[in-house]
Parts: structure tokens; C-alpha cells; sequence
């Protein structure tokens, strides 16, 4: 097995084995061993759901402490607009990022503006595109590992556009070493993220590129900080605050919210892991064709639904909803423009690093024959099996227990149905046993008889 | 489920005709199994459009329908037997473009008349009969070998 970066750590003392995990799980990557659940690394695409369902707090996200700080001469954050949508509807950008520059940042860079320009960037993109279609947006880590693990066959129609948040840190690290006369490395930027998959996206990017961000911070752990480093900052004018909004790049945070920027004939805004799996099948059977570009989330709602967010997901969607609707009232246009970016659209400002790979997974045997044997074998076990997925034996259902059986990494006999079949098998071999053990028994006392009978004669 | 030679897999699917709430279980199946065997990618979607569009047909146009899938180290083999109208004119519904499809089917985006053709195309066999007023039968192979792959 190959190994993978994972941004979720069990934590066994606290894991009790409840298995809401192991149910919620859309790849089948848990089980529960010796009443503990583990991860499968190589099926595991990081989509954080178990860490939103796990009773006891036991899945924890891998995300930077803030003492990473420490490593650089000079830091920057880069919130996702995600965290915009975390407070109240008073509270902007503006206030936000002199926020977070209190909390010992040198430095904190909006991403709306970013985002804007990278909207433009997929705007020249899709307008010289003839491949297959549609295209799918790649700012979600999890739906591209999704492309890669369960639909190596779309991996073409991942847009080569690199992330916003990866363009700024490289813009980032580039100006700043200069205007500081440091190196590049001496600068670090760190990802204020909504969920724990840009943490992976960051260490192990999935083209095999190297990432320009240093480390991510959850919103969650920076959310108490951040309200009371804000409570000094004095209210600035409303208009001028919103001014600086830019009105492309904030819908980021929420589903639709590129979308509504490339103005396309026919585009979609998915969301949610079960309903890509929909629309991903979908386009695998060629039904979706006539549809330009597709931005999908494996959170609900978009990144303001991430698994590290504070705020209600509903509320905030409304708060990045409403902040374009007032922009767009108020006929604040703050954007990129576009003939510089179409400037360096040509020079391939843009395009990522690096290529992106399938990670099909493990077949149930590298021989095909033995494979089609294989898969037999798991379909006579799970005839064999009460079709209940009880999750008592581990694994999340029947089938993948009988895939765990012929993989040879589980037994039969932990299926709690095969137990009265053998109580019977045991009490057999153990009456057999009786049987053995009284003749012999017999055998003993009679020799001992004998014996007595020999010293009673003797 | 049936079991037969040694080196082969068979499947019976059963799709009902008019059930679109279920409309593409059946070549979901037909995905997974493929790639938990480590069938190459490139020949899955071939499989996956030809079985939806097969699949498709019957939910659209018949009564029901069994496929069969089996597969060997060197072939998937699909044979579907529907009960339904048949089709009366088989090289017109080969044709790109014709379709009987009703207003409601394009409406769901169905009928543009590629089903048959994009059958033929991603199969490197393909055989077609029908009965009109009592069914089609749809025979497709598509070959694993790499030296004979289309």
C-alpha cells in the first residue's frame, strides 16, 4: 500500500467504537478493530465527515498550532473567505484581517481579490477549452482525491487553474522577499481553513506539485482569539469597508458562488459528497455534456459548511449571500482588472504545477483471473451473511465485510450471525471431546481397579 | 447472481421499464464491480455508457428487461433480452439523431437519439435483433485485451 498524508488522527483513548463513524464514512475507509476505529489510508479522501459526527470529539483534525509562527521571520495569514461568513453582519472583511494582524500575524491578505482574478483566469480558460466537458472546479481537495480514488476516468475534466489561496501565497512569498530583502522560506503563509482537507491539500498536493502555503489553521481554534482582538479595533466607515470587497471573489465561500461569476450558458453548483457521487456518475455516463463547468464541494453549502467553521452553516451562507446582494445594491464593483489578468493569463500565470494522477484503488487482485475468483468468493460470503450491516464486526456493511474476508484482512467468524453456527460447532467438537476424555476416563479408573484389584489380591 | 465456468463472473441485472427513480442503478453496479476486478479505466466508461444507455432504453421504451454481464480474463460480455414494442426499422434506429422519444423523455434530457449509436461505438462487437411487438435482444462485447482494444 502507498502511503498517504491524511489530515484526521484518531484519538483511541477517547474512541469508544460507536461506529457513527464507520457509518457516515461515503468511501468505506473505517473500521472498527478491537473496538477502536481506524483509518484505511489508501480509500480515505479526507472529507472530515467523521469528524462532525464522532460523539466523543475522538477524530481530530490535523491542523497547525499557532507556535508554527514562530519558524519565520516573517508570517502572513490568508483567511479563506470562509471565515468572513463566521461573524456578524456588521463585522467585514476589513475588520477581520486588522483582527487577525493583532493576533501576532505580520501580515493578513484578503483571498476575495484573488479569487475575483482567478474567475477571469477560468473565464480565458473556458473560452479556448475544447476537451472533454464538463469542467470541474478544482478548489475542493476532497472532490479532486474523490476523481481520483472513485472516477479516475474524469480526471481530464479537472481545471488546470491553480487555487487562489496557492497563487496569492506564491504572489506572496515573491513580493514580500524582496520588499523584506529575506528568502522566500524565512516568509511563511498560513491558510486560516475551514476543514481539514486543504491541511493534506498543503502537505501532499494531489498534482504532486509543492504547495507555497507553510501551514493551516483551523477557523475553529482561531475563532476566540480573533473576537476579542476585534473588540479594540475601532468602527471604520461602513461604505468604506465594503468598498474594498471584492464583489467576484467573495462568493467563493459558498456553492454557486464561481458560478455566478463566469456567467455560462449552462454551469452547475453541487454540493454535499452523496449528491456529487449523482452528478459525477453523471458525467462519467456522458449525460451532462452540454454543461460548461461544474463547482463541487463535499461540503454543504460550500466552504462556510467546512467541518472547522464556528458559525451555523445556513447563517453564514446568508451573510456572504446578503454582502453581494448589499454590494450589488450599493454598486460597489471592486474587482481585478481584467486586462492585466488576461496579461498574465498568457504568460501562464494560472496553470498549476505539476499533473494530476488517478489513484485507483487496490484491485481485489493484480491477476485478472484470480480477481474474478476473488470477486466470486466475496459474492458466496455475502450470500452467506444477514444483509443487515449491523457494523458489529467492523466494517460499515456486509459487502465490504466480505470484500475485508477475501482481502484477508478480517475472519469469518466476526460476524456475530456466524455465531450460533458455531456455538453448534463447538459444542460438537466439545461433547466429542467429553466423550474422548470420559472413555478415556473409564479407561483410567478401570486400569486403577485393576490395579487396586491387584493390590486387594497382592 | 449465477456462477458458471471457473474464470467467469456473471451478473443478471433486472431493470423495469418506466422506473426512472432507479434509472441507472444498474450500470452503477456493473462500475463498481469493474473496477474492484482492476478492469483499466479507459474500458469502464466504455462499459458504463454502453450498459446506461442500454439500461436506459428499456426504463424509456419496454415492459423489462434482463442483462447479463459476464466476464472472462479477456472479454466483458453483455446480453440484454427485453419484453417490450421491439423495433421496427433497426438500421433507422441506428441512425445519430432518430428517436421515438416522447416530449416528456426530452424534456428529461433523454431521446436525442444517440442511445444505439453510442452502444455500437464504445463496443468493439455488437449484435442486434428484434422482435416488433415482443422485444429486442442486444448482444456487446467489449475486448480486455489491449491488442485488440478499439
Amino acid at each position: 500500500m502507498k502511503e498517504y498524508f491524511h489530515s484526521i488522527r484518531i484519538d483511541t483513548e477517547k474512541c469508544d467504537g460507536r461506529m457513527k463513524c464507520l457509518r457516515v464514512c461515503p468511501t468505506q475507509a473505517i473500521r472498527i478493530r478491537n473496538g477502536k476505529a481506524i483509518i484505511l489510508e489508501e480509500k480515505c479522501i479526507d472529507c472530515g465527515e467523521c469528524i462532525t459526527v464522532c460523539p466523543n470529539g475522538a477524530i481530530v483534525p490535523l491542523t497547525d498550532p499557532f507556535g508554527e509562527l514562530t519558524k519565520f521571520r516573517h508570517t502572513v495569514a490568508l483567511p479563506s473567505p470562509a471565515l468572513y461568513a463566521q461573524f456578524g453582519r456588521e463585522i467585514l472583511p476589513e475588520k477581520i484581517l486588522s483582527g487577525i494582524k493583532k493576533l501576532g500575524f505580520d501580515d493578513a491578505f484578503d483571498l476575495a481579490m484573488p479569487c475575483g482574478e482567478v474567475s477571469f483566469a477560468v473565464q480565458e480558460f473556458l473560452r479556448e477549452y475544447n476537451g472533454p466537458k464538463p469542467l470541474i472546479s478544482n478548489v475542493c481537495p476532497t472532490i479532486v482525491r474523490l476523481i481520483q480514488v472513485k472516477y479516475p476516468s474524469l480526471i481530464d475534466h479537472v481545471i488546470p487553474i491553480d487555487t487562489p489561496r496557492e497563487l496569492a501565497a506564491r504572489e506572496i512569498k515573491k513580493k514580500k522577499s524582496k520588499q523584506l530583502k529575506l528568502k522566500e522560506k524565512e516568509i511563511g503563509t498560513f491558510y486560516l481553513t475551514p476543514c481539514p482537507v486543504k491541511m493534506i491539500s498543503i502537505k501532499q498536493p494531489a498534482e504532486k506539485g509543492k504547495s507555497h502555503i507553510d501551514g493551516a489553521i483551523s477557523i475553529s481554534d482561531i475563532y476566540g482569539p480573533l473576537l476579542s482582538a476585534m473588540e479594540g479595533i475601532e468602527k471604520g466607515s461602513y461604505r468604506k469597508a465594503l468598498e474594498s470587497i471584492c464583489i467576484l471573489g467573495i462568493g467563493w465561500a459558498m456553492v454557486g458562488g464561481i458560478c455566478r461569476t463566469l456567467r455560462l450558458k449552462n454551469s452547475l453548483a453541487v454540493s454535499g459528497l452523496f449528491e456529487i457521487l449523482k452528478v459525477f456518475d453523471d458525467i462519467e455516463r456522458g449525460k451532462l455534456r452540454n454543461i460548461d463547468f461544474v463547482e463541487a464541494y463535499s461540503c454543504t453549502q460550500g466552504c462556510v459548511g467546512g467541518s472547522l467553521t464556528v458559525e451555523n452553516v445556513y447563517v453564514s451562507y446568508n451573510k456572504i449571500l446578503k454582502l453581494i446582494e448589499t454590494l450589488e445594491f450599493e454598486q460597489i464593483k471592486a474587482c481585478p482588472d481584467i486586462r492585466e489578468v488576461r496579461k498574465l493569463y498568457s504568460q501562464k500565470y494560472f496553470f498549476i504545477d505539476g499533473k494530476l494522477e488517478p489513484r485507483p484503488l487496490e484491485p481485489l487482485d493484480k491477476d485478472l483471473a484470480k480477481a474474478i475468483k476473488k470477486r466470486k468468493e466475496k459474492e458466496d460470503i455475502y450470500e452467506s451473511l444477514p444483509k443487515i450491516d449491523c457494523g458489529a464486526c467492523g466494517a460499515p456493511t456486509c459487502l465490504t465485510f466480505a470484500e475485508d474476508v477475501v482481502r484477508g484482512e478480517a475472519e469469518l467468524t466476526a460476524c456475530v450471525f456466524n455465531l450460533p453456527q458455531k456455538f453448534t460447532e463447538l459444542s460438537e467438537d466439545l461433547s466429542e471431546l467429553i466423550n474422548k476424555s470420559s472413555f478415556l476416563g473409564q479407561a483410567k479408573s478401570s486400569t486403577k481397579k485393576t490395579r487396586k484389584k491387584g493390590k486387594t489380591i497382592k | 447472481m449465477m456462477m458458471s465456468e471457473e474464470n467467469e463472473l456473471s451478473h443478471h441485472f433486472e431493470i423495469t421499464g418506466g422506473d426512472f427513480g432507479n434509472a441507472g442503478r444498474t450500470s452503477t453496479s456493473i462500475k463498481e464491480i469493474l473496477q474492484e476486478i482492476g478492469i483499466d479505466p479507459s474500458i469502464i466508461v466504455r462499459a458504463a455508457i454502453a450498459s446506461y444507455e442500454a439500461e436506459m432504453n428499456v426504463v424509456m421504451y419496454a415492459q423489462r428487461a434482463v442483462l447479463t454481464l459476464s466476464i472472462t480474463p479477456e472479454k466483458l460480455h453483455f446480453r440484454l433480452e427485453d419484453e417490450g414494442p421491439g423495433i421496427e426499422n433497426i438500421d433507422m434506429a441506428m441512425q445519430e439523431g432518430f428517436s421515438t422519444a416522447t416530449d416528456e423523455m426530452r424534456e428529461m434530457g433523454f431521446g436525442a437519439g444517440m442511445g444505439l449509436p453510442n452502444i455500437k461505438k464504445n463496443a468493439d462487437e455488437f449484435e442486434i435483433s428484434s422482435t416488433p411487438g415482443k422485444g429486442t435482444s442486444l448482444k456487446i462485447t467489449i475486448c480486455l485485451d489491449k491488442t485488440k482494444k478499439k
